[in-house]
């Protein structure tokens, strides 16, 4: 009896990735058929990367055909793995590629999260030199930017990824599936140094207590140490009713974020340039969110071409009291960082409240003054998270202490 | 073929001695190589055997070709300024086939895609061999073996010296004129199949000893200006059609929307403004492709900002030279092609956009040539090793891929930059060593990738013009070791025979490589 299972893309179209085909048998050893894009120069090692691929998962007789376009080692091995379990769903073996260093590093729950860039989840392609773009964050995404067909290989890929590309600082982030799908997702990142799990369609605490939950339990089941932060996704009525209660459901959530397509369908509209349809809704979650005490984060601009029309839409974001947006093109990453930058005048208030309050505390004084006016705690705790802004926007000089505050 | 003798060139490449039956030079180095005595010349001609009336128009290209006295092993050259729209090409072959000609030398300034049916004249003998670029599935049937001579590659500025040294014999030039007039001056400024400029085909029409221009736009006396001269031109014919105007050039050139390609585009226009290499009265080359047209197009915002206008501007002329020059940011084009409809329409109505010829741009044999003067030049490559050497003609698997084109003859500007990617899909553009010398790594200054910009340790004063800049400056190891980590290593070799199917000149004529035949693996 033989079982046979498949994962991958393959077509014209298709690049930077293979389809792989395992046929399990009960005998006559393993077989290995490569047919690539670039044969001469990666077909032997496609197919000792497949061989080495069997041997660790186990399997010692299978007939496998490789369609590669140009896959690199850690696809070929997700798209290997995907199809021997669609050939036996029962084997818990992993094939996992080594985490390179380059991945391992930590977030913050404070970081700033002026840009999100989202990333295909099955399109390694795009991925490989996101963090090339310096994003504040990458959301390689599991949910709408992956066909239904494609959902259960798709994790293998993210999950090597996330093991595999330096994105370069920016915060690693997925966007899971929605309800128990969602939770089949979270194996495959948790362990796997994921920043922050977005939860698509959130509609109540409860929907965010679950994912946490799941992820406390994956945590502690694979001795994860580092935190693993939520950020839930509004995007229906419902949710935006319930805004504070999602922002408040967990102290793992970071950020409270909007999705305006599914929301203006959800309303029964549709979502124009001015967004009027959309201002209560992006408003409710900018309040829920600094009620929760965590960043209201604004939803995409879908027009990669229109600089000016994004320019616009981030300065009324951040008017709107938004501390981030989410972008589909690494071009628009640096139009967002420039619109969320702190104006000069902003800077130099900042600056002498940072000023003030240094040279308070200096002087052993209790209480920061600044000309004739007392200045509270939490103005002085956003003045310096201005001033932290100002500099990671470049508007600041990261000497500025040196130049003088007050001229900077 | 006789058994082929290999030595090793100044590069350390195997290069064979003898081409077609002529003795070739090894690559000495740059600079190195100074031919004597006088440059070859066409048989003398005179004007009591044209008539009078100035019309040389035959009825087609076959009865051209016999007038032309077209005989068995002769050299046929044509252009490519109809790219891969050309018609004339195959056409002139198509009728030599007819005439029942043989062993033809084909020696063209280009072959496109489009040139396919080559392959049938080579299989049935009218064709010998190619002495040109081969792409596509011309490249492949070379590369595999399959051409009887060996194909010679050559950089257009060595193209006109491998006529004027007499490495090169034209016997017939047939010149694709969009329009011209029965005494043969010809342009390619109007007619339906309107490319801008006939440049290329300067040479053939004054070395050539027999000169047939073909056009399908023929007008009365006098076509000007004239381009080519009709003084030099024996026969004038027409066809319906010389080419498919929608593959000549484009109605407008689509910039790119590749994230890293415009973070390469841009990286190349910062490190030309932050090296003060965009300065009042500069100039700068660049072609068509899509990194090369969106760094044209950073730079161009570049200038705006800083109030800088460059003296003059070298295309592959497209819309966004165009509007530099209609705004003022440069007093001129000097165009080599024209890729858009803008460009076209620009070079008949502007003074300020001239054309130019591998003559004035690129000649090894002219006292001096523009290409030296440029402050810098962006151009491709396929690969580039860790010495800076570059290869444009063959892929890492050893096929023919690309010609040189002017690549070469722009490596002697004053800043030679390769914005390229660091690899692409899963083959690294940055290897150990080149499949194919092209290009000497002392003439290339800089590669630009999207993870970093790597200069050549030859040039500290860039070195030196960058420091304190927040541009990311890498040695290119470094960002070739970051490279082969992602992409699981470097390619295996291909497997290549012995037999050598191409060589590749360099602009003086000698050889600096050869292109091996590619044999199936196992």
């Amino acid at each position: 009896m033989s079982t046979t299972g498949q994962a991958g893309r393959k077509g014209d179209r298709v690049r930077s990735d293979c389809w792989i085909s395992v046929e399990l048998k009960e005998s006559g050893g393993t077989s290995v058929a490569v047919k690539s894009r670039v044969q001469s120069m990666y077909g032997a090692s496609i197919k000792k990367s497949v061989e080495q691929g069997l041997e660790a998962l186990g399997v010692e007789h299978a007939v496998v055909e490789v369609v590669d376009a140009g896959a690199v080692p850690f696809v070929i091995w997700a798209r290997l793995e995907a199809a021997v379990k669609a050939a036996n769903p029962g084997l818990t073996a992993e094939l996992l590629p080594e985490a390179k260093e380059s991945t391992l590093y930590e977030t913050r729950r404070d970081r700033f999260r002026r840009s999100r860039l989202y990333l295909p989840g099955d399109q390694v392609k795009l991925m490989l030199n996101a963090g090339l773009h310096r994003p504040d964050g990458v959301i390689i995404d599991l949910e709408d930017s992956v066909a239904p067909s494609q959902k259960e290989a798709a994790r293998y890929v993210v999950r090597n990824v996330l093991r595999s590309v330096d994105f370069f600082g920016a915060e690693r982030m997925v966007r899971i599936n929605q309800g128990q799908m969602g939770l089949d997702d979270l194996p495959f990142l948790v362990p796997h140094n994921v920043h922050i799990i977005l939860i698509p369609k959130a509609e109540s605490a409860d929907d965010v207590k679950a994912v946490d939950a799941r992820v406390q339990e994956i945590r502690k089941e694979k001795g994860v140490e580092n935190e693993v932060f939520l950020m839930p996704i509004v995007e229906s009525a419902l949710g935006c009713f319930k805004a504070y209660e999602i922002a408040s459901a967990s102290p793992n959530v970071v950020a409270l974020t909007i999705g305006l397509e599914d929301y203006t369908a959800d309303i029964g509209t549709q979502r124009t340039n001015e967004g009027r349809e959309s201002f209560w809704a992006r408003s409710q979650v900018v309040n829920a969110a600094r009620a929760a005490d965590v960043q209201p984060i604004d939803t995409v601009f879908s027009d990669v071409t229109d600089m000016e029309g994004l320019m616009a839409s981030v300065i009324e974001a951040k008017g709107l009291g938004f501390d981030g947006k989410g972008c589909i093109h690494p071009r628009q990453i640096e139009v967002i960082h420039r619109g969320f930058a702190p104006s000069d005048g902003e800077v130099k208030k900042a600056t002498c409240i940072v000023v003030a309050f240094e040279k308070a505390e200096a002087e052993g004084l209790g209480v920061v003054s600044l000309g004739s006016k007392m200045i509270d705690p939490p103005v002085v705790k956003r003045a310096s998270r201005t001033v932290e802004l100002a500099v990671a926007s470049g508007v600041l000089s990261e000497n500025w202490r040196e130049g003088g505050g007050e001229d900077a | 073929m006789p058994e082929q003798t290999l030595v090793k060139n100044a590069a350390g490449r195997m290069v064979p001695t003898e081409i077609n039956g002529r003795e070739a030079i090894p690559y000495k180095g740059v600079a190195k190589h100074r031919p004597t005595g006088t440059k070859a010349a066409p048989a003398i001609s005179t004007v009591i055997d044209y008539p009078d009336s100035g019309d040389k128009t035959v009825p087609d290209i076959k009865a051209a070709l016999v007038a032309a006295g077209l005989k068995d092993g002769m050299t046929v050259s044509t252009h490519h300024h109809l790219r891969n729209g050309d018609f004339v090409a195959n056409a002139v072959f198509d009728a030599a086939a007819e005439l029942g000609v043989k062993d033809l030398r084909w020696f063209p300034s280009a072959s496109f895609p489009c040139h396919a049916p080559i392959i049938e004249h080579m299989k049935n003998g009218v064709v010998h061999h190619i002495e040109g670029s081969m792409n596509g599935p011309l490249g492949r049937y070379c590369t595999e073996g399959n051409m009887r001579g060996m194909g010679v590659l050559r950089s257009h500025g060595g193209r006109y010296r491998a006529v004027q040294d007499g490495d090169i014999h034209i016997d017939v030039a047939v010149i694709a004129g969009p329009t011209a007039d029965p005494f043969g001056n010809a342009n390619g400024l109007t007619g339906p199949a309107a490319c801008g400029l006939i440049g290329f085909a300067l040479a053939d029409s004054e070395y050539a000893d027999r000169v047939i221009v073909v056009t399908d736009n023929l007008i009365d006396f006098p076509c000007v200006p004239w381009q080519i001269q009709g003084n030099n031109v024996d026969i004038v014919t027409t066809m319906p059609a010389i080419g498919d105007a929608s593959k000549i050039v484009s109605g407008t050139t689509q910039i790119t929307k590749s994230p890293d390609r415009l973070r390469i585009a841009e990286m190349t226009a910062r490190f030309v403004k932050e090296t003060g290499i965009m300065h009042d009265g500069f100039s700068f080359q660049g072609g068509a492709g899509g990194t090369s047209l969106s760094f044209a197009i950073f730079l161009m915002e570049m200038m705006k900002e800083e109030g800088v206008k460059a003296r003059f501007v070298r295309g592959g002329s497209t819309q966004y030279l165009t509007q530099m020059l209609e705004e003022g940011l440069t007093d001129y084009i000097l165009d080599g092609q024209t890729f858009d409809l803008e460009g076209v329409r620009s070079m008949r109505e502007n003074p300020g956009h001239v054309n130019t010829s591998p003559f004035t741009s690129y000649n090894y044999h002219g006292k001096g040539n523009f290409a030296t003067m440029l402050d810098c030049v962006v151009l491709g490559a396929t690969e580039v090793d860790v010495n800076f050497n570059a290869n444009v003609v063959t892929h890492s698997d050893g096929y023919l891929l690309h010609g040189i084109g002017g690549w070469q003859n722009c490596l002697f500007s004053k800043c030679t930059i390769l914005p390229i990617p660091a690899f692409r899909d899963r083959i690294p553009v940055l290897v150990d060593e080149v499949t194919t010398l092209v290009g000497p790594g002392e003439l290339i200054d800089v590669i630009v990738t999207e993870r970093g910009i790597a200069i050549n340790p030859l040039r500290d004063d860039l070195l030196a013009a960058v420091a304190g800049s927040d541009l990311p400056i890498r040695t290119i190891e470094e960002i070739k070791a970051e490279v082969d980590e992602l992409v699981g290593g470097q390619p295996e070799k291909p497997n290549l025979g012995e037999k050598v199917v191409a060589a590749i000149e360099w602009v003086d004529g000698t050889v600096i490589d050869s292109v091996r035949q590619v044999l199936p693996r196992e």
